[in-house]
């Protein structure tokens, strides 16, 4: 292929598989997958009877069914579940009511909240989550139940599209951000723009003025983290703070952001990318058991 | 008495000598990262052109977003009664003027001496700025300058669902992909820029006559758009537009003075 | 739940905000509004278990309020705005004034 192929991808990240080698499918009363089409990610977790027994995440690809089916793919992989098997699924997500095999779809917002109880535990009430190409701010009640909620999917910045434009103005791998960030002597003033367009220009300024790259992105991580600060507020924090998506792995953004906000965020073993497609599978899961769920 | 408008804008930093109110001389640089040399240049340009010294000078006058920068400044006028004056300075029979800049875009409802009745102001987003139709053109490898005819050549009319300027980038490389020609995706961006400056303008009222001045106002393509939305058969252009705020400032000066 | 619909920007924040405990989906919101920017359902999309009708400001409408309400936010003399006004619960919320 030509030139961009070979440019490299500063903004990749590494795809993944996981399956529960405890668990047999086999032994399952109810088999339910949530598929998240996010517009830069895609997640399938598969669960058995409320359990997660396998989850995939991947790359969006141009087209929303074939991401989803690329996704359901990975997560089935290797553990020889026929599709058939699956009573129900549902759809989330940026992509959500492009996901061919879904019998339902529901809003990021709900299974995120919901995901969100499930790898965090109960005493989670404030989820933030920070996607591609979107930001959310929930509360939840001790159920998993959404009680506020915010989403902003207008404007870039606080967004991994911010960080990823960041990533490649600066030839920094996205993956090395966080780190990098904090390899500066001294912690500089953050970007005073919130608009990307024009934090881009300002960052190019500060560049000619001669700072070094690391110190632009730990400017850039601060106010991305204030700016996150700032949204977050409008429905309030709450202790039982968990974050999940993409930029949850920066820790660059995250540690200023919770030194702001100035609560600690939960830990979870869990990858946080999946919080969406296991709040979904969740959904199918109580929606089969209530008898409002197709079971075959 | 010679007087120079200065005003130091995000892109382009633009200077007017006015004599006894003419216009005899004009300069622009573009600003770049050093704003206080910037306003040099673009004033000893002005100068150059006017065919003057800069001791001839009697006062300066400022405006825009680094008119911190303009040391020499007597008087910084705010960026909303310069355009307002401008407006008036070109156009008498004025009575909305809107401004769209690289990174700003605003609407000012005045009256017939120039006065701010009221405004709308757009700023510290590209969306609703010049800067928008310029990030645009490089996600579609257009010139900036051919961006505007290049719109006035299609007459289809093709939503853009993304407002922020970063996302609208992936927005038009997926029409280009799905074989979109760039005639109809230039008229689509212009036609989501002009929509958002239009519903600014109704905030403060459609009231006619109707001026545009800054840098935007030389793309046909947007002026066409403008005039579409707002159902308005013309809009009022100086020539160079670009230089409305200097010569609004200095004009504010020179009625003060 | 209290749903914010709508987006914060460099230029500001811009969320309508629907109490949807109080909101009981009578729609005069949708026919207040200029902008149509309110649309009722019958299936809240952030609340699979609700089985009331519920109003919503879908996707594309939310991306561009500072624009879709503008006419009804005049900078100065500024009136009450319809849809709050429209709404008998109570249930609607401006965050921005300016």
């Amino acid at each position: 292929m030509g030139e961009e192929e070979k440019k490299q991808e500063y903004w990749r990240w590494t795809e993944s598989n996981w399956k529960n080698p405890d668990i047999k499918w086999e032994d399952a009363k109810i088999v339910t997958v949530g598929i998240d089409v996010g517009s830069v990610s895609s997640q399938a977790v598969v669960m058995t009877d409320g359990q997660v027994y396998a989850y995939s995440n991947m790359r969006t690809g141009s087209d929303s069914p074939e991401s989803a089916r690329n996704a359901l793919n990975l997560g089935l992989e290797g553990t020889s579940m026929p599709e058939s098997r699956i009573d129900y699924c549902i759809g989330t997500g940026y992509g959500r009511v492009n996901v061919p095999m879904a019998d339902r779809s529901i809003t990021e917002i709900a299974c995120h909240a919901r995901g969100a109880h499930f790898i965090y535990g109960p005493e989670v009430r404030t989820v933030l989550d920070i996607g591609g190409q979107d930001c959310k701010a929930i509360r939840c009640d001790e159920k998993g139940k959404v009680t506020n909620f915010l989403m902003n999917d207008k404007c870039a910045a606080g967004t991994g599209r911010g960080m990823e434009v960041f990533a490649d103005l600066l030839s920094v791998p996205i993956v090395d951000v966080g780190e990098r960030s904090f390899e500066v002597k001294e912690e500089p003033e953050p970007v005073s723009s919130i608009c990307v367009v024009y934090a881009k220009t300002e960052a190019t300024g500060l560049l000619r003025k001669g700072w070094a790259v690391n110190e632009v992105l730990a400017a850039y991580c601060s106010a991305m983290g204030h700016r996150i600060f700032t949204l977050i507020e409008r429905i309030g924090i709450e202790k039982g703070f968990a974050i999940t998506g993409g930029l949850a792995k920066n820790r660059g953004v995250i540690e200023r952001l919770t030194k702001e906000i100035g609560v600690e965020p939960m830990h979870t073993e869990w990858d946080t990318q999946i919080a969406g497609a296991a709040g979904a599978a969740l959904f199918g899961y109580a929606l089969v058991q209530k008898g409002k769920g197709r079971r075959k | 008495m010679i007087i120079a408008g200065i005003d130091c804008g995000a892109k382009n930093t633009k200077s007017v000598i006015l004599r006894d109110g003419k216009i005899i001389g004009k300069g622009m640089t573009l600003t770049g990262f050093d704003q206080a040399s910037a306003v040099k240049e673009s004033l000893d340009a002005s100068l150059k052109d006017a065919g003057i010294d800069a001791r001839d000078v009697d006062k300066i006058s400022g405006t825009g977003a680094g008119m911190e920068e303009i040391k020499d400044a007597a008087m910084k006028v705010n960026e909303i009664r310069a355009m307002a004056k401008a407006a008036n300075y070109f156009f008498p029979s004025a009575r909305t003027v809107t401004d769209v800049g690289a990174e700003m875009g605003r609407a000012v409802k005045i009256d017939e001496r120039g006065k701010v009745i009221d405004f709308a102001i757009n700023e510290k987003c590209a969306a609703g700025a010049g800067a928008f139709i310029e990030a645009m053109a490089r996600a579609i490898e257009v010139e900036l300058e051919e961006m505007g005819p290049m719109a006035l050549r299609s007459d289809k009319s093709i939503p853009m669902n993304a407002q922020c300027a970063i996302f609208a980038e992936s927005e038009v490389v997926g029409l280009i992909h799905a074989k979109t020609v760039k005639e109809d995706i230039s008229k689509a961006i212009h036609d989501a820029m002009a929509s958002r400056i239009v519903s600014m303008i109704r905030r403060i009222g459609v009231n006619e006559d109707i001026v545009m001045i800054g840098g935007v106002a030389l793309n046909p393509g947007f002026v066409g758009c403008l005039k579409r939305e707002l159902g308005i058969d013309r809009v009022y252009i100086p020539a160079d537009p670009a230089f409305g705020a200097a010569v609004g400032a200095a004009v504010v000066l020179k009625e003060e003075a | 739940m209290i749903a914010n619909y709508g987006y914060k920007d460099g230029s500001g924040d811009y969320f309508i905000a629907v109490d949807t405990d109080k909101c009981d989906g009578c729609g005069r919101c949708v026919e207040a509004c200029p902008g149509t920017v309110f649309e009722v359902v019958d299936e809240d999309p952030n609340d699979p278990f609700r089985e009331d009708p519920v109003v919503i400001v879908a996707r594309d409408k939310g991306r561009k309020l500072k624009y879709e309400c503008g006419p009804c936010k005049p900078p100065t003399n500024r009136p009450a705005l319809p849809c709050v006004e429209a709404c008998p619960q109570d249930a609607i919320s401006h965050s921005w004034d300016r």
